[in-house]
């Protein structure tokens, strides 16, 4: 690989609060090599901002090896940017080109308001989770695994599924600001398993009130959000949320109560 | 009742039933495509067909309230689902890459209220206000003889072709019809069927433009 140093032109979202109305900064990148992840990169450039007086630029970030779905931003209009199935952290600066201007937001979203700069609450998901995301058994000691069988087959489409780190770019890259492809991955692992069982005939019709209640908006099936999807969600989740759903609607004895934010 | 009052109030139950009414609306087009097909056998075939129709009250009214009710249900769901979509984003993206929308689905929005307003001046032109009542041949050929009229037609046409095109995929996904080994068909069956009502539905304005069919 070339030792090649780039320089580049950031176009950064600042804003100072959720209820700045923020705007665009533009600042230079130079001499950054194209062994740099994306947030070294803005680890540089935070420094020279901090030498010189002024406020770093803040952004979300945790395990920096794409695992805790903490960083994100739309890189270019891209949800994590370029590359495929890579989040903020894992992304490269080989991905760039020298003289590059890059555009930097956050995820924009009402479900997900920017608390500062590139760094949004996430909190909603939590919320979402919390409503029916859970399985309810005795804890104690790990039991032995081969206790309960569950074809391979299914277990496999359960991991797929529970690949989801809950980072948001589903929501970012939806036209619609929809949080489907995660409601979806976190219905879809719980209900193929036998220990998602007992809570399954409620868990699709409470995330899904939740899901609404926090602002998100509608799936129209354009496919966004399997495309920014870092762990490669699939589509096929949200099908399957759609036949929980309709499924658990049917059956239920009582009407879903409405949820608050 | 109050089982399906609240499935409909979620942002999922509102999809479902676009996709159910949709699906109605498609069902009944492709129908209406098949009958008109009689233009290609002359005027007494088609006339004959309408009067055939005609005869049977009971199964145009139930048509007639059976999509009214789908279209009411179609385009409320929409709106309302529109709404909602437009404030989940708040603010404005300054740079936005589309990765997977395909042009048909981006212009579900265009071609929906398009096709409204062509069904309209459709439905006033040879349903409420024909020319001439009962000469349905000579309705069709007479008005596509008029090229201001004829391009109507091709244009709502191309609206319901990219219309139908993304709604019969969606209307799949949104049934819960999703999986890996048969996902291809979704997309095969959604361009058949839309392509062949499109074509279709184009060939009547255009033979009577190009004077293959005549009075
Ligand atoms: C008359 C005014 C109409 C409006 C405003 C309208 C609007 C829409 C919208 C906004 C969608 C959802 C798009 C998306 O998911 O991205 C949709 C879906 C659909 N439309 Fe329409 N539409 C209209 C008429 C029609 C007609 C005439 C047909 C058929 C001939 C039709 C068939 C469908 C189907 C099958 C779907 C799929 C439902 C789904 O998304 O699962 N629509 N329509
Ligand atoms: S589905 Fe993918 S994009 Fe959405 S939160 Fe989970 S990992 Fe992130
Ligand atoms: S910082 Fe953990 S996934 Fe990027």
């Amino acid at each position: 690989m070339s030792e090649e140093l780039l320089n580049l032109t950031l176009h950064v979202w600042r804003q100072d609060g959720p209820n700045d109305s923020g705007r665009f900064e533009t600042h230079k990148a130079n001499d950054i090599t194209t062994h740099m992840s994306f947030l070294e990169m803005l680890d540089v450039v935070n420094e020279e901002l901090i030498e010189n007086g002024k406020l770093p630029i803040a952004f979300d970030h945790d395990c920096r090896e794409g695992i805790c779905g903490t960083c994100g931003m739309v890189i270019n209009g891209v949800a994590h940017g370029p590359q495929k199935l890579t989040t903020t952290c894992q992304l490269h600066m080989r991905q760039f080109n020298d003289g590059d201007e890059i555009w930097l937001e956050p995820w924009r979203a009402s479900g997900f308001p920017v608390l500062k700069d590139l760094v949004v609450d996430r909190t909603a998901f939590d919320r979402i989770i919390q409503a029916g995301g859970y399985i309810s058994i005795r804890t104690g000691s790990a039991s032995e695994a081969n206790e309960m069988p569950i074809a391979k087959e299914i277990a496999d489409q359960a991991m797929d599924a529970a690949e989801c780190i809950g980072c948001g770019a589903c929501v970012a890259a939806c036209p619609n600001a929809s949080a489907s492809l995660f409601t979806a991955a976190k219905i879809s692992h719980l209900s193929l398993l036998p220990q998602g069982q007992a809570e399954r005939q409620d868990r699709s019709r409470k995330m899904v009130a939740q899901m609404d209640a926090e602002g998100f908006g509608g799936c129209t099936n354009h496919g966004e959000c399997e495309e920014a999807c870092p762990k490669g969600v699939s589509l096929r989740w949200i099908a399957r949320m759609n036949r929980e759903l309709v499924r658990s609607m049917v059956k239920a004895d009582a009407p879903i109560e409405n949820r608050k934010r | 009742m109050q089982r399906a009052l609240t499935l409909q109030q979620t942002t999922i139950g509102k999809k479902v039933i676009m996709a159910l009414s949709g699906v109605i609306i498609v069902g009944f087009t492709l129908g209406h495509f098949l009958g008109n097909l009689n233009l290609y056998l002359g005027p007494e075939a088609m006339d004959g067909y309408a009067e055939k129709l005609q005869s049977l009250p009971p199964l145009v009214w139930g048509t007639r309230l059976v999509l009214l009710f789908a279209f009411g249900a179609h385009i409320s769901s929409a709106l309302s689902l529109w709404v909602r979509n437009r404030q989940a984003r708040g603010s404005r993206y300054e740079k936005r890459k589309d990765l997977a929308t395909d042009y048909a689905a981006r212009t579900m929005y265009w071609s929906g209220p398009i096709l409204l307003l062509f069904v309209v001046y459709h439905l006033l032109h040879f349903t409420i206000l024909p020319a001439h009542p009962g000469e349905v041949y000579r309705n069709v050929v007479e008005g596509f003889q008029n090229p201001l009229i004829a391009s109507v037609y091709i244009a709502g046409n191309l609206a319901l072709g990219f219309h139908i095109f993304h709604g019969i995929f969606s209307a799949f996904q949104t049934l819960g019809a999703n999986h890996p080994r048969y996902n291809s068909y979704r997309r095969d069956a959604a361009i058949a069927i839309s392509a062949a009502i499109t074509i279709g539905n184009l060939s009547f304005p255009l033979s009577v433009l190009t004077g293959i069919v005549t009075l």
